[in-house]
């Protein structure tokens, strides 16, 4: 029962937010409040971690490749309030859970085979 | 003072408006009944026991079900006195709910720590111990002199040692509320509180409240 009246306090998320898996590549639209300026900043990158599965503190890493092939992680918390929205753009087929082998890789060896079925 | 017992639920994270991590523990507070009134001229002081988490009829005693029964309350395991100087105001069989505070409130949570055990000092006051190399042996977590020697020729009083850790009535003080949700019985507090999952807390009104910026 504990569990279960923990769970009922987990934040609602919003009806738009896609249900992600590693390999994914999203663009992550996040409000940030600088004094009292409200601006909406997009990061564009892989999913290469899901983590702590469906608990209050659950996260996912989001990998891009910057300027100059330097690689950039951000972790979001899953229920985060300031992520406004995220678009899947791509599902990639992958056979791990955690993606860190892209961390050593860059340019063609960086590729992910995009899946190939028709989502109904 | 406004107090409620409840059972501690467990803990989670939640989000503030800014949209920073909170981390709360939940607990379940009340409902609770007050099954008696004291008054400065039935009992020499103003307070009110109350009383929280029905249970099963014969797992109380005669006595106590002749008290609860007189206050017209259910058969409640757990009973606590709370000095209240507005005691007179209640009645036996009022029931106290989560909703006595709100969001904002700083509170004092009360508690039994959990057991650890006979603990050494490296565990129960964190004591460096002794060096972990250089030929060192039975040494790596002993607590080190206790004193001088034949002058004073006794250990002084309140020397830290080896002994029970935990297992002990503990209090957090001026811990701010971070939800109430009075309908579920919910009381969601900022950071940890005293007790394992599902021990019992007694949440009152901050003693030392903090001063208002």
């Amino acid at each position: 029962m504990s569990n279960a009246l923990m769970n009922s306090l987990l934040p609602e998320t919003n009806a738009n937010f896609p249900q992600l898996k590693p390999g994914d590549t999203v663009r992550v639209h996040q409000r940030i409040t600088e004094g009292r300026n409200e601006r909406i900043q997009v990061f564009q990158g892989v999913v290469i971690a899901m983590r702590g599965g469906k608990s209050a503190g659950a996260t996912y890493t989001v990998r891009r490749t910057a300027a100059h092939g330097i690689g950039v992680e951000r972790t979001f918390p899953l229920y985060s309030k300031t992520v406004d929205k995220v678009e899947v753009l791509r599902n990639a087929k992958v056979r791990q859970a955690q993606l860190y082998y892209l961390r050593e890789r860059s340019g063609k060896s960086a590729r992910l085979k995009e899946k190939r079925f028709i989502k109904s | 003072m406004r107090g409620i017992l409840g059972k501690k639920v467990g803990m989670t994270q939640l989000f503030d408006d800014s949209g920073e991590v909170i981390p709360v523990t939940v607990i379940e507070a009340g409902p609770c009944t007050v099954t008696q009134v004291k008054t400065t001229d039935s009992d020499g002081y103003n307070a009110i026991q109350i009383g929280f988490e029905e249970t099963a009829e014969r797992k109380l005693t005669k006595g106590q079900r002749g008290h609860l029964a007189k206050a017209g309350a259910a058969n409640l395991r757990r009973l606590r006195e709370l000095r209240y100087e507005d005691a007179p105001a209640f009645s036996a069989g009022d029931v106290i709910k989560a909703d006595i505070f709100e969001e904002g409130d700083f509170v004092d949570v009360t508690g039994i720590s959990k057991g650890k055990g006979f603990a050494g000092t490296v565990k129960r006051h964190g004591f460096a111990g002794g060096p972990k190399t250089h030929g060192q042996s039975d040494r790596h977590r002993a607590p080190g002199s206790a004193g001088a020697g034949t002058t004073p020729g006794h250990t002084f009083p309140g020397m830290r040692g080896p002994g029970q850790m935990g297992n002990k009535r503990v209090t957090v003080q001026n811990v701010k509320v971070a939800l109430v949700d009075a309908e579920r019985n919910l009381l969601a507090i900022r950071g940890a509180v005293p007790g394992a999952r599902g021990s019992l807390v007694l949440i009152r009104e901050a003693v030392k409240k903090p001063k208002q910026a």
